[in-house]
């Protein structure tokens, strides 16, 4: 008898009973909080009189507001500052551990709990971001939560959900060369849609997701959000583990890394589980993928022309004419060509020590473009200093990137890393939403870090494995 | 009925049975949080005066003068039925989005349908997001439009969005229609009062230390 999907047997360990609404009440393993949608939610716990229910479940970071530039306090920002400040006072009012700047532990908030072994198989993991999703990866069940939610969790420790479909996406076969696993994640939305995924959790399997590190499993997983699911995993595996042994959490303890992995494998998916439904993708088919529009699911290859919105089914069209008419590109062309004037490698998309090495292995002897502001945003203080430790950082230099310190950055534009104007950017984040990073005419062009390593350089979208090919010569 | 604010003491779980009001048609697929509350707006540690920056980049140009946008609209003034198309609240999970059109004075939302994050957030502000097919939702902003003034009514119990002669076979998600019509969808609340159960839980789970637990009683 199968004991279901990993999501059934995680959502099971953690069901405390079943609420009059019909939704279960899930125990939450592990709350990451950051400072732009956890204050009102503290304040509405101060207004009821009630504490943190389980403060050593819950991890708090700064990243969305914080500078990557000048670090003083006080923030040259001052609603930054204040943010900031009300962020401090809560989590050291409330026994609530804070990997704060001066910590060195300081990062995006999806990049911070993987490095530091908070996020494992098995567990529930909220925050008030749609990417927790991001730590689906590693076997966890993990969604973003609205402010009121992180209110229930930090007073109860509970979540209210509904139990969702399960979709296993299967990517086959072997990547080619130059294609990431971002490339994988921008087709799957591009082919499922936006909204394809609203109702289910997404389970990633196959042998071209098992073939990824924990990075590209976490890149993808965390933009599932964008194709509608608010959860997507991986099931834990050696690769899973390999990471795990590293970290904070059982490096120093290897009888607790021992003592806990029968947890993990048994909640791995049982090998006769059904599925609500299954997608297949040849992976070995896909290309280096970009978008093309202002929706992370308006994707093509490279190679590809951009779609004709009249050829696009009737509830697209009208989505496809406004994007390209914001993004200036003509059906029927190929992004292939299209002007850069900003590259942003950064986000919890794309921000770990693996996506800069190889964007610095692509970047190294090579120069940025004249007319490209190119910036490294590292995803934490510790990527930075691994990064640095290998020369990295110098490599980037060299070339003419800015080397910042951590934070969200130009993935949102919360900060001072904004566009300007109309400028458009190769950027390794998550979405291209019209205005998402900080000016509402600038143009976000998604794509993977090695393609926005080969547009800092050529200052327009390439094809990597053409630039792989001259280089070779 | 009124909108509940969160500002002073115990938050009410009142019933939300029903809704009625003039409507406010926004139009397109795929609307994002972020177009309906930019990211710079959020940089405030409450949700006071978000209503305000409502749609603000649709709404204004770079000299902050009005562009077309039906939150600009005078005959729009004082709607509270927000009338949309499919897939809205995509993207970021920001609460500050359903907040902020709730303090521009919307208090229900209807629309062919909703990414899941912001569908939840309105529920925790009491906020219904009825849905109909495509050729209903149309209709019905094609008649706001026509009529801005004309009542709207939005029954959560019998799903059921009424206005001139028409009646349209809604939908309210199961949950979400028993928490609005039954009043307990201050989840905070409800499950405050399983503290017990919810330590049994935690204790059970084999990665959770039992210094994490709080004692029984405590």
């Amino acid at each position: 008898m199968s004991d279901g999907t990993l999501y059934d047997k995680v959502w099971d360990r953690h069901k405390v009973t079943r609420l009059p609404t019909g939704q279960d009440q899930l125990f939450v393993g592990l709350h990451l909080v950051h400072e732009v949608t956890s204050p009102q939610a503290f304040g509405m716990l101060r207004e009821r009189e009630q504490g943190v229910a389980f403060p050593k479940r819950t991890h708090a970071t700064v990243d969305h507001i914080v500078p990557t530039g000048n670090r003083d306090r006080p923030y040259r920002d001052e609603a930054a500052e204040n943010m900031m400040a009300e962020l401090e006072e809560n989590v050291r009012g409330s026994g609530i551990d804070f990997s704060d700047p001066d910590s060195g532990d300081q990062g995006i908030v999806h990049v911070i709990g993987p490095e530091q072994g908070l996020t494992q198989p098995g567990m529930t993991i909220v925050c008030g971001d749609s990417h927790t999703s991001t730590h689906g990866a590693f076997g966890a069940l993990a969604f973003g939560i609205g402010t009121s939610q992180i209110r229930d969790v930090l007073a109860t420790g509970c979540v209210a959900m509904e139990k969702q479909k399960v979709r296993k996406i299967e990517v086959t076969g072997e990547l080619g060369e130059g294609v990431t696993a971002k490339d994988i994640i921008l087709t799957i939305i591009g082919k499922l849609g936006t909204d394809g995924g609203v109702g289910y959790v997404y389970e990633y399997a196959g042998e071209a997701i098992e073939d990824l590190g924990m990075e590209g499993r976490m890149s993808i997983c965390n933009m599932s959000i964008e194709g509608g699911a608010r959860a997507g995993y991986v099931n834990p595996d050696e690769t899973t583990y390999e990471w795990l042994r590293e970290t904070d959490a059982f490096n120093d303890d290897p009888e607790e890394f021992e003592r806990l992995k029968p947890y993990w494998e048994s909640v791995r998916t049982d090998d006769d589980a059904e599925y609500d439904d299954v997608v297949t993708i040849d992976g070995s088919a896909i290309e280096p993928t970009v978008t093309w529009g202002t929706t992370p699911g308006q994707t093509a290859g490279i190679t590809e022309p951009i779609p004709d919105p009249d050829d696009l089914p009737a509830e697209d069209r009208d989505t496809a004419r406004r994007a390209q008419k914001h993004m200036r590109v003509e059906p029927g062309d190929t992004m292939e060509g299209y002007d850069v004037d900003v590259a942003f490698l950064g986000s919890c998309t794309n921000a770990r020590l693996k996506d800069l090495r190889e964007a610095a292995a692509f970047v190294e002897g090579r120069e940025v473009d004249d007319d490209v502001r190119a910036m490294v945003v590292p995803g934490s203080q510790r990527v930075r200093d691994a990064a640095e430790a290998e020369g990295l950082d110098e490599v980037f230099v060299d070339a003419g990137f800015d080397w910042r310190e951590p934070g969200c950055s130009m993935c949102l534009g919360m900060n001072d890393d904004q566009l300007e104007g109309d400028e458009a950017s190769a950027s390794s984040s998550n979405r291209n939403f019209v205005g998402r990073q900080g000016s509402k005419d600038g143009r976000t062009v998604l794509m993977s870090p090695i393609m926005v390593a080969a547009a800092a350089v050529t200052g327009e979208v390439t094809d990597v494995r053409e630039m792989e090919e001259v280089a070779t010569v | 009925m009124s909108s509940p604010e969160f500002s002073a003491g115990e938050a009410p779980a009142e019933k939300v049975t029903e809704v009625s009001g003039t409507g406010i048609p926004v139009r397109g697929n795929d609307i994002d949080t972020d177009q309906v509350i930019p990211a710079r707006f959020m940089k405030v540690v409450t949700f006071d005066g978000l209503g305000q920056f409502a749609f603000f980049d649709q709404r204004f140009d770079d000299e902050d003068n009005e562009k077309d946008h039906p939150f600009n609209e005078e005959r729009y003034q004082g709607a509270n039925v927000l009338v949309v198309n499919a897939n809205f609240g995509c993207g970021s999970s920001r609460e500050h989005a359903p907040q902020a059109l709730m303090r521009w004075g919307i208090d229900a939302v209807v629309g062919e349908s909703f990414a899941e994050i912001f569908a939840g957030n309105c529920l925790a502000l009491g906020v219904p997001t009825v849905t109909a097919d495509q050729e209903s939702i149309e209709a019905l902003q094609d008649y706001v439009e026509a009529h801005p003034d004309a009542e709207i009514d939005i029954d959560v119990a019998a799903e059921t969005i009424t206005y001139d002669d028409t009646v349209i076979d809604a939908t309210v998600h199961d949950a979400q229609r028993k928490a609005l019509v039954e009043g307990v969808w201050d989840t905070t609340a409800l499950m405050g009062a399983n503290a017990g159960a919810v330590r049994e839980t935690a204790r059970s789970l084999p990665y959770i230390p039992d210094a994490h637990v709080p004692e029984d009683g405590a």
